[in-house]
């Protein structure tokens, strides 16, 4: 029996974005970049772009988001998504061209593309996947690692005296004026899911209609590089990460929505 | 009606890139090559042909802007100097993995380090030998007049769309900075006639995506595609050598010198000449491919050659190469900015050739 026997039409709520390839996520399971990536998809196909659209694929455990969602895709340079997306954006100005990059690659190496996009306000969307810590290389600090966080190159816990503090790129860049729709959300559970989706769509509708560049941090986990397990990861995200980076719309409209 | 201007190396090199229907330049300023991006900006690129000129916040964000827009198919270049190609390096090296047509002009400094704004042609090794990471190779090309710096701004494009691969124009501060007598070419439109089956500009429903990288995870596919530049670079050898030759035919020895050093040596060829020593010059227009075949040649039938370069001898080494021991190969030349005269250069290849 096939699903649209069991199935009626009419009675279908959800069904696979057809943006999204046959090929299984690489992803661990229980990573946030597969759900994370087939909100992006989804959004996409919803807006009915996808002839139009061009995303910029980063050095991260993401690197392969190219073939997971059935779109063109330049793959950038570690922490250059930004730059390249500005590249693709300038000569092919009706387009809609966005990036898909992680802590590591937005907020260490690849800060200043990041910040002068922004700031030149290139119209393009950025969606950026912080999880904390250097997911592909094997669970390395990043900027983004939280306080007293161990990881492989702060084994005994970040120390702020020497490592610094956690780097929240998203309230630096939501003062810039070329900025216009920021918001921070999660997809750990179903509630944060729906509301992740609506701001991806909004990040994307602030493109096409040509308003500036629109951000959407996602917190997400990295289990594997936590060494937590899944369910664990999750409510260690709850309990450490959200206090520090908390959820919500920070910039709408151009407008701040939140005391930074 | 032919159109002749006095004009800076650099503003011919930035009005050629007009003229040949550039679709972007995206740089950063560094001495000696800034007045390009002022020129495009002042003489309003933009307006004349829809050019997008923008000043990026580094190099780093100039080449991966050049790698983005080139990805789309758009003819794109970027300019900078020494330092500024250095830290270029990562992003050209992905633009040649992903096989992206490009243009990259390096207006040499001296270095290393800072070094100083002064010309020279140490950039040699980093220009022909790949530069960046992995087995790849650029085209070069190397114009010694300003004539030659408008030229080849066309020529390069057309190379490089001919191969999906960047090409280079390595000049220097002397060829940069100099002024002199330019015919320049008519317009050409911005316009895209050649095979477009790759570029990303939105996927449509007819065909499969495209995707730029230069990533491959598993080895085997990695090696292949190796093999595929690799037989690309070979082509270029075989079907894109140029150079020029001057009064090689008698010659008894050869002087080698790319750009401004040829320059200086046309020169000190007439006053070898004047004292009855049979010197020839041989410019290599393109520094890769490298005019190997024709230097082995020259080889077989004079006593000896001469690289002469603004740098402590690099083109030496694939002079070296190509003579493969058959004849002496020497090299002279002033560097660290300083700059070789035509007596000079004859009295170095007298005391090394005539004098022993
Ligand atoms: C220039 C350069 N430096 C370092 C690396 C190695 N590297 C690959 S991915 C990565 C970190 C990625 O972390 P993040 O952006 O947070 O992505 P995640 O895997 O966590 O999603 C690093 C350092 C590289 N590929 N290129
Ligand atoms: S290493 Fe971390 S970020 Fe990467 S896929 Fe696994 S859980 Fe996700
Ligand atoms: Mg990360």
């Amino acid at each position: 029996m096939e699903v649209k026997e069991i199935i009626r039409q009419e009675n279908m709520v959800y069904q696979r974005s057809s943006l999204l390839t046959s090929k299984p996520f690489s992803y661990c399971p229980g990573c946030g970049h597969g759900t994370s990536n087939r909100l992006v998809a989804e959004v996409i196909e919803e807006l009915g772009i996808q002839n139009d659209t061009i995303g910029v694929a980063p050095v991260g455990c993401s690197v392969l988001i190219y073939d997971f969602i059935d779109i063109d895709f330049s793959q950038a340079p570690h922490g250059r998504a930004p730059a390249v997306a500005t590249g693709i954006k300038r000569v092919l100005p009706e387009k809609v061209v966005f990036t898909y990059q992680g802590d590591g690659d937005l907020a260490a190496i690849g800060t200043s593309e990041t910040i002068h996009a922004c700031n030149r306000g290139e119209n393009i969307t950025i969606i950026f996947v912080n999880n904390g810590i250097y997911g592909m290389t094997g669970g390395q600090m990043a900027p983004t690692t939280l306080p007293g966080m161990k990881t492989s190159t702060s084994p005994y816990g970040r120390e702020v005296a020497t490592m610094g503090t956690p780097l929240k790129i998203t309230e630096m860049i939501a003062h810039l004026d070329g900025v216009n729709f920021v918001s921070r959300q999660a997809v750990h559970t179903p509630a944060a899911v729906r509301k992740a989706k609506k701001a991806i769509r909004a990040a994307f509708e602030c493109q096409i209609n040509k308003k500036g560049l629109g951000f959407v941090e996602i917190v997400s986990n990295c289990n594997s590089g936590w060494k937590m397990t899944p369910v664990k990861a999750n409510q260690w995200m709850e309990e450490n990460m959200f206090p520090f980076y908390p959820l919500g719309d920070i910039k709408v409209d151009g407008k701040l929505v939140k005391t930074l | 009606m032919k159109e002749f201007l006095l004009m800076k190396g650099n503003e011919a090199i930035a009005e050629a890139a007009i003229r040949a229907g550039a679709d972007a330049y995206f740089g950063y300023p560094i001495t000696p090559q800034s007045e390009i991006m002022e020129y495009l900006m002042t003489e309003k690129a933009t307006e004349r042909t829809g050019m997008v000129v923008l000043q990026a916040e580094s190099e780093l964000a100039a080449i991966n802007m050049v790698y983005g827009a080139a990805g789309t198919g758009k003819k794109v270049l970027t300019s900078s100097s020494s330092p500024g190609i250095s830290l270029m390096q990562e992003g050209i090296s992905y633009i040649a993995g992903a096989e992206l047509p490009c243009v990259i002009i390096n207006v040499v400094r001296a270095g290393p380090g800072l070094g100083t704004i002064q010309p020279s042609q140490a950039d040699y090794f980093q220009s022909v030998k790949g530069g960046g990471h992995g087995d790849y190779r650029l085209i070069v090309l190397a114009p010694s007049s300003v004539q030659e710096m408008a030229d080849f701004v066309p020529l390069a494009f057309d190379l490089a769309f001919k191969y999906r691969n960047p090409a280079l124009i390595l000049s220097d501060g002397v060829i940069g900075q100099m002024m002199e007598k330019v015919e320049l070419f008519k317009p050409i439109p911005r316009t895209e006639q050649f095979d477009q089956s790759w570029v990303i500009t939105g996927k449509t429903p007819d065909r499969k995506a495209n995707v730029i990288t230069s990533l491959d995870l598993e080895p085997l596919p990695m090696e292949k595609h190796n093999h595929h530049l690799q037989a690309k670079y070979k082509k270029m050898e075989d079907e894109e050598v140029r150079f020029e030759e001057i009064m090689c035919d008698d010659a008894d020895y050869i002087m080698v010198a790319y750009g401004s050093s040829a320059r200086i040596c046309s020169k000190a060829l007439q006053l070898a000449r004047a004292k009855g020593v049979k010197v020839g010059l041989l410019r290599p227009i393109t520094l890769f491919p490298f005019p190997k075949v024709r230097i082995a040649e020259l080889a077989q039938r004079v006593k000896g050659m001469l690289s002469v370069e603004l740098s402590a001898g690099q083109m030496v080494e694939d002079i070296r190469l190509a003579v493969n021991g058959k004849i002496p190969v020497e090299h002279y030349g002033r560097f660290g900015g300083m700059v070789h005269s035509p007596s000079e250069v004859l009295e170095a290849f007298e005391k090394i050739f005539i004098k022993n």
